[in-house]
C-alpha cells in the first residue's frame, strides 16, 4: 500500500471530499462514504492493499 | 392442506417385544430425507439396515424445498431421482430486487449438456414419500414407524438402543448407528453431545400458499420492497401449484401472533395485490442457527444431516448437504462392514464432511449478515451495495440473498492421489478444468448401455473412466475382479472385453474433463474424483484405489 502522496492537488481532493458531503443528513453522509469506499475498493482490486488499508484504518482509535 | 394429504405408514407391533433378540449391522434412526438416503444407499448394497422413526408419516408441512443439481445426481444413483425431478419445478435463474426496482439477475447452470437442472423445488413431504417409495422396494432396508429410540449406550464393540412403542420398550443393538434425527436430534442429547455456533437475532414468517400465477419459475428476492419496508421478501415456486413466501420480520415479531391467518393475510394481499385468490397451506415462524458438532463420528455413532450441522435456509444449503452427508458416508460404511477398509475410512467421513459443513456455514452466515445487518456500518454497507448495484457491475457480485448449494469439492481430502508432478517439459501433461481429485464427476451427454448422461454410467463402486482404448482386455478383467473392484468406463474406441464403452458424441466429456488418448480418471463409489492421470498403470491404479479406502498411508506420486 501506497501512503506516500499520491495525489496532485492534495487540498483540492480534501475540498471535494468535504464538499461531498455537504448538506447531508447523517444518514446519507455515512451511505455515500460507504458507496465511496465500495467504489475504491473495486478500483484497486489488490487483496492485500485493501486489508492493508482496512488494517491502517482501525489503527489509532479514541477509545 | 388442500395439495396434499399425509400418507399414514402403518405401525407394527415388533418381534422383540415378544421375546426375539435382535443385533443388527447398521440402525438408522430418522425417515428423513436424509436418513432415507442413508438406508437406500446401504440397502443397495446390500447391507441390511433397520429404519427407526418416531412418527409415522412424511414431513408434516413443507420445510426443505429446494434441492440442488447434485442432491438429484446423488438420488438418480438411489433409484429414485427420475420420481423427484419429474414432480419438481425446474429453475436456474434467480432475480434480486432493491424497493421495486430488479438490481441482479443469475442463472445457476448457464451452459446446457446436463441430465438435471441447477435446481428443483418440491415440497419436503413429496420428496420424502418418493424416498419411502425406493427405500420400501428394497427388501434389505426395513422401515419401522413410530418406533422411538429412548436411550442410546455405546461401547468399543457395539451400540445399545432403546426403543418406545404404544405396546412397550424393547432393546436392540447394532454394530453401526446412524444418527439422522433432525436439529433437535434426541439421540445427540442422548449421549451428551452439543453443537457449537451462533443464533441469528431475526425471525421469518413462512407462508406456503396455493394459488395461480403468471410469476416465472424463479427465485424472487427482494430488499426493501414497497409491500414489505424494511425487511427483506422470497417468492419460490413449489409443485402443485403452491409458492412459498418467506418474509423477514425482525427480532422482536411474537412468532405466535405473526402465525395467525389474520395477520398472516393482509401481508400477502400488500404483496400480491387485493384481487390475487390463494389460500394458505402452512405457516411457520422460525429463527435460524449456524452451528455444527464437533465431530460427525463417535466411536460406532455417525452424524448426519441437521443432527450433525445446522445453516440458514438462505441458500438450500441444509437438505442438499446432508443427503451428501448420506452419499459420503454409505459406501465407506459398506467397505468397512465388509471388511475391505479399515475403520479409520470412517474418520475420512467426518473430515470430509466437517469441511463441507464449515463451507456451508461460511456461506450461510455471510448470507445472514447481509440479509440481517448486524450492526448500523454492516446496514450501511448493505444498503450501499444494494444503491451501487443498480448502475454498477461489480456491485451485483457483492449482494449476498444466499448463495446457492453446491457441493464441496474435498480437495484436500486424504483419500486424494494428487496430480502427478509434472516437469515444465511436459506441460501438455498437465492437466486444466474443475475435474480435480476431490471434484464431483460433471455430467455431460452420451451415448452409453445405462442411458444418455455420462453419470448414469458411474457411481456404487469405484470406476476408471478412461478416454480412448489404453486398457487392455486382461488388465480391465483383473481390475473388474479384485477385491474392491474397479470397473472400466471407456470413452470412445472399440469395444472393452470387461466394463463398458460409452460414446462422446459431443465432445463434451472430453471438453469437461479434459481428456484425451490415455487419460484416465479414477471416480469414487459417491462419484468424487479421486486421482487421474494421462497414462494408465494398473498398479498406480490400485494405489490410488488403496488410498481411497483409507487402505495405505503411502502416497502415490510420479512423475513421466
Amino acid at each position: 500500500m501506497n501512503t506516500e502522496l499520491n495525489l496532485a492537488a492534495p487540498d483540492d481532493f480534501y475540498d471535494e471530499l468535504i464538499g461531498l458531503h455537504r448538506d447531508l443528513t447523517e444518514t446519507q453522509s455515512a451511505l455515500v462514504n460507504a458507496k465511496l469506499i465500495l467504489l475504491l475498493a473495486n478500483h484497486v482490486g489488490d487483496a492485500d492493499v485493501l486489508r492493508a488499508a482496512m488494517a491502517a484504518a482501525r489503527e489509532d482509535l479514541p477509545q | 392442506m388442500k395439495t396434499y394429504t399425509n400418507p399414514v405408514y402403518e405401525y407394527h407391533r415388533p418381534p422383540e417385544l415378544d421375546g426375539a433378540a435382535r443385533h443388527c449391522g447398521v440402525v438408522i434412526v430418522g425417515a428423513g430425507p436424509v436418513g432415507l438416503a442413508a438406508a437406500i444407499d446401504l440397502a443397495q448394497r446390500d447391507i441390511p439396515v433397520l429404519v427407526l422413526d418416531d412418527d409415522d408419516t412424511v414431513s408434516v408441512g413443507s420445510r426443505a424445498i429446494c434441492y440442488a443439481k447434485r442432491t438429484l445426481e446423488i438420488l438418480d444413483r438411489l433409484g429414485c431421482g427420475e420420481a423427484i425431478a419429474k414432480r419438481g419445478v425446474s429453475w436456474s435463474v434467480g432475480k434480486v430486487f432493491h424497493g421495486d426496482r430488479l438490481t441482479y439477475q443469475f442463472d445457476l447452470l448457464p451452459e446446457p449438456g446436463h441430465h438435471r437442472p441447477a435446481f428443483i423445488n418440491l415440497q419436503q413431504y413429496h420428496f420424502e414419500e418418493c424416498m419411502v417409495q425406493r427405500a420400501r422396494s428394497l427388501p434389505a432396508a426395513e422401515l419401522r414407524w413410530k418406533h422411538r429410540v429412548v436411550d442410546v449406550t455405546c461401547n468399543d464393540s457395539q451400540v445399545q438402543l432403546r426403543v418406545a412403542t404404544a405396546d412397550g420398550e424393547y432393546a436392540l443393538t447394532c454394530d453401526w448407528l446412524i444418527v439422522c434425527d433432525g436439529a433437535r436430534s434426541p439421540v445427540r442429547h442422548m449421549l451428551g453431545l452439543d453443537t457449537e455456533g451462533q443464533v441469528f437475532r431475526d425471525r421469518f414468517l413462512i407462508a406456503d400458499i396455493h394459488m395461480t400465477s403468471d410469476f416465472p419459475t424463479e427465485r424472487w428476492f427482494w430488499f426493501d420492497p414497497p409491500f414489505h419496508r424494511n425487511q427483506s421478501v422470497l417468492l419460490h415456486r413449489q409443485a402443485d401449484n403452491v409458492w412459498r413466501v418467506d418474509f423477514q420480520l425482525g427480532w422482536d415479531a411474537d412468532p405466535e401472533v405473526e402465525k395467525r391467518p389474520e395477520n398472516i393475510l393482509p401481508r400477502l394481499h400488500a404483496m400480491l395485490g387485493p384481487d390475487v385468490d390463494f389460500e394458505i397451506e402452512w405457516a411457520s415462524v422460525y429463527t435460524f442457527q449456524c452451528r455444527r458438532m464437533q465431530k460427525f463420528r463417535h466411536g460406532r455413532v455417525l452424524f448426519a444431516g441437521d443432527a450433525a450441522h445446522l445453516v440458514s435456509p438462505f441458500g438450500a444449503r441444509g437438505a442438499n448437504s446432508g443427503i451428501q452427508d448420506a452419499d459420503n458416508l454409505a459406501w465407506k460404511l459398506e467397505m468397512v462392514v465388509r471388511g475391505h477398509a479399515p475403520d479409520a475410512l470412517l474418520d475420512t467421513y467426518n473430515t470430509e464432511r466437517v469441511a463441507a459443513a464449515d463451507e456451508n456455514i461460511v456461506n450461510s452466515t455471510r448470507a445472514t449478515d447481509f440479509i440481517t445487518p448486524k450492526s448500523a456500518a454492516s446496514r450501511t454497507f448493505r444498503d450501499a451495495v444494494l444503491a451501487l448495484a443498480r448502475h454498477h457491475p461489480f456491485a451485483r457480485k457483492l449482494v449476498n440473498s444466499g448463495r446457492l448449494s453446491v457441493p464441496k469439492i474435498l480437495v484436500d481430502s486424504s483419500l486424494n492421489t494428487p496430480d502427478a508432478m509434472v516437469a515444465s517439459e511436459a506441460d501438455h501433461e498437465r492437466f486444466s478444468g474443475p475435474m480435480v481429485p476431490g471434484a464431483p464427476a460433471a455430467d455431460a451427454p452420451v451415448s452409453g448401455p445405462q442411458g444418455e448422461w455420462l453419470l448414469q454410467h458411474l457411481g456404487g463402486g469405484f470406476d476408471l473412466l478412461v478416454f480412448g482404448d489404453g486398457v487392455t482386455g486382461d488388465q480391465a478383467r483383473a481390475m473388474a475382479s479384485d477385491p474392491i473392484p474397479c470397473r472400466l468406463v471407456q470413452v470412445g474406441g472399440g469395444m472393452p472385453a470387461a466394463g463398458i464403452l460409452i460414446h462422446d458424441n459431443e465432445g463434451l466429456v472430453a471438453a469437461r474433463y479434459d481428456g484425451r488418448t490415455g487419460t484416465c480418471y479414477l471416480l469414487r463409489p459417491d462419484q468424487h474424483v479421486c486421482a487421474r492421470w494421462r497414462y494408465f498403470d494398473a498398479d498406480v491404479v490400485r494405489g490410488a484405489i488403496a488410498r481411497a479406502t483409507g487402505c495405505t498411508e503411502r502416497t502415490t506420486q510420479w512423475t513421466h
